[in-house]
């Protein structure tokens, strides 16, 4: 049985040429001589994830190491080495943060149309299930009819949102969400900021502000900070998640967008350098379309052959 | 050479260009780089740079980008935009329609997004930001149905353009490709753009085929170039798809969209600073904010490369130097240090190639690092030394400067 996870990864991978799996399968075929070659050949197997070139000829390297001199057993082999690598690669999970007493607050940050407002309707949507009363700060002040946005999001999942005016202060929105969630006994407060790239200055400094002003209100406060990538991005990824870092107590990572054939390989590279885990995966427009991350699933997902069926 | 085609392997991996286009590239460049046609004067390693900044050019479009965008025989024409989801169709459109409309024409803005909540509204909010009409509904029927409305009603209230802002999908999505289909049938654009994140890794190749393979695209337009991610996959996609970047996305704001250049993006993608880009923003006006993080640097006695970059920029953007650090509040200056705008472009070029650990602290910067930013900005070792030099003592000047800083701490600030 596989997992949704590795499914819906596999799924989208299935339509690809440029699987990993699909490519070490033509590459590493049984008795072949583990060389320069073979190895160069599998390097750019893992560029196509977007492991980045530093991490793909570090694993490169690793592969020869393990493997060199030898024929090559199949390609199961060659996967099985690399599926290895990959899993120590990522951070260890770490358990979510829960505060002595309600509300938890739960910020969502990240660059410009990554998936922040989407994410902050299906987590509002999974926590109704569970039964636990949601309130969301509207806190995207800037974007056209972004309120509006998160606000059908919350509808749908009855979670209540706390919004002010277009052009308002964010903070100010944050602040009075999280006395409204306290006055409200809500077990979870989600705030949705703007999307801001990470090379602005005053925008970095904007999200600093939230976070603190939230802390005021609710000791220990935000307990969670997802950064919200866009699962199709490349190496601008790993910037991002180290100046985000720099202003928000960024404590896991939302990729987004995995229903289509791009790996988010990015993650690895992520984990690597700054120890942040994957909390969720976006897998599709729909409330139900978020995932709990499972390194194995993933791992097993971005190495599957193509044309492999789950379930 | 091989040294230097490493590097540059290196450098447009790290700018996501497709391994693929990389691989085919790099033959390229090896096979004209060896050819009959070098310069004397260049280096091995500048020879290549020289041939790979050729090959970039002419692969991102050459001169195709600025043609102008179709116009149908009969009116309206239509320019449908298409792409993945929170690529920044919905912006762009705003942006498109205010530079349409400042050259004469008379866009109306179409939504047909009925997907993404509040996206309709979201349309009507940026068309009215931006100043442009738009074919309003209530986000109900199909978006096949909307659009053949939007033409009609176009066609009837004399608007020559209408922007159809379609809804993300995924190029796996075979339904909503269908639709796309769908709608190209149903209004048959002048324009199919496809709106690509600056920011995409390796997957830019295999979406944009994707779309290409079931719509005509006419161009693309890469947004969130205001970033500081490198974009390769606008060289990815170019090449793959043969398909020209058109336009550039530089903000969330209605004017924030330039025609794309391809020489600017050829240096940006090879990380050697975005100098043209530089020249251009010299016509933006110093502003208030700038002033206010000098000022701040200044009574911080902190100025890092960054800042001296900065620094720069505003030279070259206000002539000379003076007159920025006379807009420092509390601060006067004599008023007749020179320089010449040309070596500062190749100044902030070399920090540009730095990467961020370098500008934040100089002392790292090794013998082979000041090759490689060097070889990166398109300059000399020495270039690099100086510059260094110069940034230590004006760094220096910065932190014992008075309120009216002698001519001669001037002059020797840039080597005049
Ligand atoms: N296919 C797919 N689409 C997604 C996923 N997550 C979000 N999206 C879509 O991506 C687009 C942008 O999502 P938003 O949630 O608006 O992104 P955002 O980060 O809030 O955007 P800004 O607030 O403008 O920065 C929308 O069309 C979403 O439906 C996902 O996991 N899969
Ligand atoms: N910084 C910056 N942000 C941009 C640019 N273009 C678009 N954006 C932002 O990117 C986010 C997504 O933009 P949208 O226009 O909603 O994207 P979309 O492609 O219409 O999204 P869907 O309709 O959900 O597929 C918004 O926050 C925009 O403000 C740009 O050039 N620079
Ligand atoms: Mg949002
Ligand atoms: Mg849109």
């Amino acid at each position: 049985m596989f997992g949704r996870l590795r499914q819906k990864i596999v799924d989208g991978l299935r339509k690809t040429r440029d699987a990993i799996a699909g490519q070490v399968e033509r590459i590493a075929s049984a008795g072949r001589p583990v060389d320069d070659a073979l190895l160069d050949e599998l390097e750019e197997a893992l560029l196509s994830a977007d492991l980045g070139p530093e991490l793909a000829a570090e694993l490169r390297d690793r592969l020869g190491q393990r493997l060199r001199g030898e024929a090559v057993g199949g390609p199961d082999q060659v996967l099985g080495v690399l599926r290895e690598e990959i899993l120590a690669l990522l951070p260890p999970r770490v358990p979510e943060t829960r505060p002595t007493a309600p509300p938890r607050v739960t910020l969502v940050v990240g660059v410009n149309g990554s998936g922040k407002t989407t994410t902050a309707g299906k987590l509002a949507a999974l926590w109704g299930r569970e039964g636990r009363k949601v309130v969301v700060a509207a806190a995207d002040t800037f974007r056209a009819a972004a309120v509006e946005q998160m606000a059908i999001w919350a509808e749908r999942s009855g979670a209540e949102v706390v919004r002010s005016q277009p052009g308002a202060d964010p903070a100010a929105v944050a602040f009075d969400a999280a006395r409204a969630a306290r006055a409200r006994h809500a077990d979870e407060l989600l705030v949705d900021t703007a999307g801001r790239l990470h090379n602005k200055k005053p925008l970095m400094d904007e999200l600093a502000k939230i976070a603190r002003v939230i802390a005021k209100e609710i000791p220990g406060a935000p307990h969670e900070t997802l950064l919200v990538l866009d699962g199709t991005t490349g190496r601008n990824a790993v910037i991002q998640a180290r100046e985000f870092t720099r202003v928000a107590p960024v404590s896991g990572l939302v990729l987004t967008k995995l229903d289509g054939t791009a790996r988010g390989g990015v993650a690895v590279a992520i984990g690597r350098e700054l120890g942040i885990p994957v909390r969720y995966v976006g897998v599709g427009e729909a409330a139900d379309d978020l995932l709990l991350f499972e390194a194995e699933e993933y791992v097993a997902g971005l190495l599957a052959p193509p044309g492999t069926k789950g379930e | 050479m091989d040294a230097a085609l490493r590097e540059i392997r290196l450098a447009l991996l790290e700018a996501d260009v497709s391994f693929k286009v990389v691989r085919d590239f790099l033959a390229r460049v090896r096979e004209k780089a060896l050819g009959a046609d070098v310069i004397q004067s260049l280096t091995p390693g500048q020879q290549v740079i020289r041939v790979v900044r050729d090959e970039l050019v002419g692969l991102l479009g050459g001169g195709a980008a600025t043609r102008p965008l179709a116009i149908s025989s009969r009116p309206p024409s239509v320019y449908m935009l298409c792409g993945l989801q929170g690529s920044g169709k919905t912006t762009t459109i705003g942006k498109l329609g205010r530079w349409l409309k400042k050259s004469g024409r008379h866009p109306l803005v179409a939504p047909v997004d009925l997907q993404r909540p509040a996206a309709v509204l979201q349309a009507v909010q940026v068309a009215r930001g931006a100043g442009l009409a738009v074919y309003e509904h209530d986000g109900t029927g199909s978006p096949v149905e909307r659009a053949r409305e939007a033409v009609r009603h176009a066609r009837q209230k004399g608007f020559d353009v209408v922007l159809l802002d379609t809804a993300g999908r995924l190029h796996v999505d075979e339904e909503l490709m269908d639709e796309l289909a769908a709608l190209r049938a149903a209004v048959e654009p002048a324009e199919i753009l496809y709106v690509a994140d600056a920011m995409t890794g390796q997957d830019a190749v295999r979406s944009a085929e994707a779309f290409k393979a079931r719509v005509p695209l006419t161009g693309v337009i890469l947004t969130k170039l205001d970033g500081d991610a490198r974009g390769g996959a606008a060289l990815s996609v170019a090449a793959i798809t043969g398909v020209p970047v058109r336009f550039a996305g530089i903000g969330e704001k209605p004017e924030a969209i330039e025609v794309f250049d391809p020489e600017r993006m050829a240096g940006r993608i090879l990380g050697m600073g975005d100098v043209l880009g530089l020249i251009e923003k010299a016509e933006e006006a110093f502003d208030a904010e700038s002033a206010r993080k000098l000022e701040q640097s200044l009574k911080k006695r902190q100025f890092g490369l960054e800042q001296f970059r900065d620094t720069l920029r505003q030279v070259r953007k206000m002539g000379p130097l003076e007159s920025v650090i006379g807009m420092i509040p509390g601060v006067r200056l004599p008023a007749d240090a020179q320089v010449d705008p040309r070596r500062v472009v190749r100044m902030e070029a070399i920090v540009d190639s730095m990467t961020a650990g370098e500008r934040r602290d100089h002392r790292v910067i090794n013998g082979s690092r000041r090759k490689r930013i060097a070889r990166g900005s398109g300059t000399s070792v020495q270039e690099v030394n100086q510059l260094l030099k110069q940034y230590l003592e004006m760094r220096k000047l910065f932190q014992q400067m008075g309120p009216s800083p002698s001519k001669g701490q001037l002059r020797r600030l840039l080597g005049r």
